[in-house]
């Protein structure tokens, strides 16, 4: 594939390695927190972490957006869908997300909820056209990068007349999570976060740009760096972010030049604002209720707001408290620090979202990384 | 959800679609995000949408950088 397999080349990582190895300082550790699940499994599906030097540490951050969805939005999702006039479309990743009472989309699409998996949020609007008696509702879910998407939806429904259509918004916005994320304001679970600097987002970016993490990277002192999803991308941005932590410098650098720029998808980001406005706030799995970190459909866009059309409302549950996930997520422990990792809980029987996603980190070291434990 | 993947423009369609070429397999995609693309342009797609342009230059560039690093470690003691 193009602008893929070149990214992949097995010499050139080789050296990257050794020259990471060469110029981390040997007296200290480097921990960098890779924000995005697209990375996270990547570093497990290429073996990252076996070819870095033992001092540099990639946590793994909280940037799946499956896995910070807490139960509560799955509960609210399933009582819409078991709504007999309702179809609910979905993304794949969510089919299996464990709400709170162990119910999941897929259990109440066995006991006969029209749940339907879709690819694109253009399937939403051909299934509510072949279906004009049925209330159409599309699970919206995402960062930056599908939330566009969602908004081409609403646009395309107005323009149709479409009646039988509407989204339940759970779209959240990155900068908002990292910045509660350096802020350590949830700090009841377990403490502080160390981190030296971030690996930053790649799609998001190519959506939001760099800019807006300029003013978390001098606030906190924290050097970010924009990396690819290829093994040679990211292995580049970590040795960028090596240079910037050795010259005690905290910019924001942009490795993925090839997609994204300081400025971003302007046509992107003014849909999306024509149609979004902030929460207040929103809660994540692992992070709490964080501040303007959710979005919602504007006033004018209420008829298309599940939310509001339906009277759904959110009741906050715990997290089923063996699960790790929360501190999974915040980067405090890892996927075998958890009791039920690879015996109660498996991608086939997931306790905790991070093993139903694919990219989140459970799911990504069972599948690729587990072997290593016993090594 | 969040993995995407560069593909080739085959083929603008109207209403903001276009065929892309993935590996040489086809699938039609929304370009509604994207300002004038044409046959031939580089994307990158994600739930069905191209979310940006893939700048060649810009790739080119960060190979050549890659290429550079990668041989200089090379020349290290492991
Ligand atoms: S292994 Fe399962 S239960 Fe444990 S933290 Fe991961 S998802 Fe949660």
């Amino acid at each position: 594939m193009k602008y893929a397999d070149e990214f992949r080349d097995k010499t050139i990582a080789q050296g990257l390695a050794r020259a990471i190895g060469a110029e981390a300082k040997s007296q200290r550790d480097y921990r960098f927190m890779e924000f995005c699940g697209g990375h996270t499994h990547a570093i497990f599906r290429y073996g990252l972490e076996d070819i870095l030097p033992a001092n540099v540490r990639m946590i793994h951050g909280p940037g799946c957006p499956v896995c910070v969805l807490p139960a509560s939005r799955i509960d609210m999702a399933i009582r819409l869908a078991e709504l007999p006039q309702v179809t609910l479309c979905i993304y794949g990743d969510l089919m299996r997300v464990p709400g709170s009472q162990g119910k999941s989309l897929l259990s109440a699409k066995a006991f006969g909820a029209d749940i339907r998996m879709v690819y694109s949020t253009l399937d939403a609007i051909l299934i509510a056209e072949q279906a004009p008696n049925r209330e159409v509702v599309f699970f919206a879910i995402g960062f930056e990068t599908t939330t566009p998407p969602t908004a081409v939806m609403i646009r395309l429904a107005e323009k149709k007349w479409l009646k039988n259509v509407s989204v339940f918004c759970n779209h959240v916005l990155t900068p908002a999570a990292m910045h509660s994320i350096l802020e350590g304001q949830d700090i009841h679970n377990g403490g502080r976060i160390e981190v030296d600097g971030f690996l930053g987002p790649a799609h998001v970016s190519t959506i939001i740009g760099t800019k807006p993490y300029e003013v978390l990277a001098e606030k906190f002192g924290k050097p970010i760096v924009i990396g690819g999803f290829e093994p040679l991308d990211m292995m580049q941005a970590i040795l960028m972010l090596v240079r910037q932590v050795n010259e005690s410098r905290y910019e924001v650098e942009n490795q993925y030049s090839r997609a994204v720029t300081r400025k971003g998808n302007r046509r992107a980001k003014e849909k999306v604002s024509d149609i979004f406005e902030v929460r207040d706030q929103f809660e994540w799995r692992g992070l709490g209720l964080v501040p303007h970190s959710g979005l919602k459909l504007k006033q004018a866009y209420a008829q298309f707001d599940a939310e509001m059309r339906f009277a759904m409302h959110e009741v906050r549950v715990a997290d089923n408290p063996t699960c790790e996930c929360g501190a999974i997520l915040r980067g405090l422990k890892g996927p075998v620090d958890c009791k039920l990792f690879g015996t109660v809980c498996t991608p086939e029987t997931p306790i905790g979202s991070c093993m139903v996603s694919s990219e989140g980190a459970c799911a990504a070291h069972w599948t690729y990384g587990r072997f290593r434990i016993i090594n | 959800m969040c993995l995407s993947v560069p593909a080739e423009v085959t083929k603008i369609l109207p209403d903001d679609l276009a065929i892309v070429s993935i590996d040489s397999i086809r699938k039609e995609i929304s370009i509604a995000l994207i300002d004038d693309l044409a046959v031939g342009d580089y994307v990158l797609v994600h739930v069905g949408y191209a979310l940006a342009r893939i700048d060649p230059a810009e790739a080119e560039h960060t190979l050549q950088l890659l290429h550079e690093l990668g041989s200089v470690g090379h020349g290290l003691q492991p």
